[in-house]
């Protein structure tokens, strides 16, 4: 669980910092010349397998200490109370599976047609004339972006997501370092610190992009 | 502190036998003293059941100082009692005013199977134990202290971990019915010392392994164990023990 959840976090880094690129304004051009590169460079592409089978892992593994943890209490509390468990490090399971709808719109919205474009059906993206890779034209993802985010609900199902992805990160980036192993007295607190930062950064940074397009702060 | 009197409800699970399914009953209790431990509070109770010619109702307690870690009630939705670092013997009346419902139920967990009412078997700790909690060393005469030299730190930590007294508050309290604490706390404390390293490998795997044998579920690090550990066994020894597991699990021979 740790070790997929912090491969996972490391992602989100990378994730956030092309998609930040929207914010120079210049209709997405710096963002969608970074896009391309990750949609084509073959590194990429295999690291992008690794992504999936991380995540898939994540996920089964999550459900089978779900299943184990619920068989080891057959009979539940009448009352419990809570000194230092907090709900969502008691609900990694539910922020889990609500962040999993999440990324199956997410993935809907952006990954499909991007990838699997022209397969049985599956709608294909606008390209643009960038040009940059071999001269190819590439798929304008961040027209995408507009078009997607002109409709408030989707907006907001996004700012749930992250929300819920937050919370999520809240527990599981210091939840992984104890189950490496790494705590100390003089720098638990600084990872914890740091957990609390990445957690709030990065979905804030994420969650302000369906609002600005939506909001037309980027233009 | 001011002494008082004060009737309470309780709610009691009472359950036969370990196939047998168990349910709430309820009693009054009248003129307790806030002076009196919650144990002594079920003596009145029982006292008055065995008058009535009615079943008592059954539950673990040996020394009644804090020390054994024989008494396990989960008082109100928590392990022991509403107090801190404490456990249900050395819980007092005063912690209650008259008037108040309590409800008392056994430790909760798939490993821990109730025997009657509020006593359940913990048999499965000292089978974790049995699997790798010993050294290898000769018994005789006490060495000389100075011929194996142990450093402050450790030796502290080590007596640390060693103050658990495996009541088992760390697995009824836990969401996930982990026994993690119990068991890191039982590595950590050989781990430590000079004296734990001839089977320092083996020993956590043992010990992990009996662990998962016996039905206990993962730990997904909620720290609830702390907060309700009558000696306030610290879960950086869960850390320790994750590192000693990957350690051997990476490098032991066996």
């Amino acid at each position: 669980m740790g070790f997929t959840g912090f491969f996972l976090i490391t992602f989100l880094i990378v994730h956030c910092f092309i998609n930040g690129m929207i914010v120079f304004g210049d209709n997405g051009e710096t963002f969608n010349h970074w896009a391309s590169f990750m949609g084509t460079n073959w590194i990429v592409r295999v690291m992008e397998i690794g992504l999936f089978a991380g995540l898939i892992l994540h996920i089964v593994q999550g459900l089978i200490l779900w299943g184990q943890n619920k068989k080891a209490r057959p009979i539940k509390y009448a009352i419990s109370k809570y000194r230092e468990g907090k709900w969502y490090s008691r609900s990694m399971g539910l922020l889990g599976t609500l962040i999993l709808m999440f990324l199956i719109v997410h993935l809907y919205h952006f990954w499909t047609p991007s990838r699997l474009g022209g397969l049985l059906g599956i709608r294909t993206l606008e390209e643009t004339s960038l040009g940059i890779y071999n001269g190819q034209k590439v798929h304008n993802l961040y027209s995408e972006m507009v078009i997607v985010f002109q409709n408030p609900w989707i907006v907001i199902i996004y700012v749930l997501g992250m929300i819920s992805l937050c919370w999520h990160l809240l527990h599981g980036f210091q939840s992984a370092f104890q189950t490496f192993g790494i705590t100390h007295k003089k720098y638990a607190p600084l990872i914890k610190g740091v957990g609390v930062f990445y957690s709030i950064v990065i979905c804030t940074l994420f969650a302000l992009m369906p609002i600005s397009i939506y909001l037309k702060w980027i233009n | 502190m001011e002494h008082y009197s004060m009737n309470l409800k309780l709610k009691v699970w009472r359950q036969k036998n370990a196939s047998s399914k168990g349910k709430f009953e309820t009693f009054e209790v009248q003129n307790i003293s806030s002076e009196m431990s919650f144990l002594e509070m079920f003596d009145v109770l029982n006292e008055r059941l065995v008058n009535e010619g009615k079943n008592p109702v059954a539950f673990d307690h040996d020394c009644r100082e804090g020390i054994c870690g024989s008494c396990s009630m989960y008082v109100n939705g928590q392990a022991h009692g509403p107090w801190e670092k404490n456990t249900v013997c050395q819980l007092h009346m005063r912690a209650f005013k008259d008037g108040d419902t309590i409800v008392v139920e056994p430790w909760r967990s798939g490993a821990f199977p109730v025997i009657k009412d509020l006593v359940v078997d913990r048999g499965a700790f000292d089978r974790i134990i049995q699997a790798g909690g010993f050294v290898s060393v000769n018994t005789g005469n006490a060495v000389d202290a100075n011929s194996l030299p142990i450093e402050k730190q450790k030796a502290d930590e080590s007596f640390f971990a060693a103050s658990c007294i495996g009541c088992g508050a760390c697995v009824a309290a836990c969401p996930n019915g982990a026994a993690m604490l119990f068991v890191s706390a039982k590595v950590s404390q050989l781990a430590l010392l000079p004296q734990g390293m001839p089977e320092r490998k083996t020993r956590v795997l043992n010990m992990v392994s009996q662990m998962d044998k016996e039905g206990f579920g993962n730990c997904t690090n909620i720290y609830e164990c702390e907060a309700v550990c009558p000696k306030g066994i610290s879960v950086s020894n869960i850390a320790r023990m994750n590192r000693e597991y990957f350690g051997a699990g990476t490098t032991a021979e066996e």
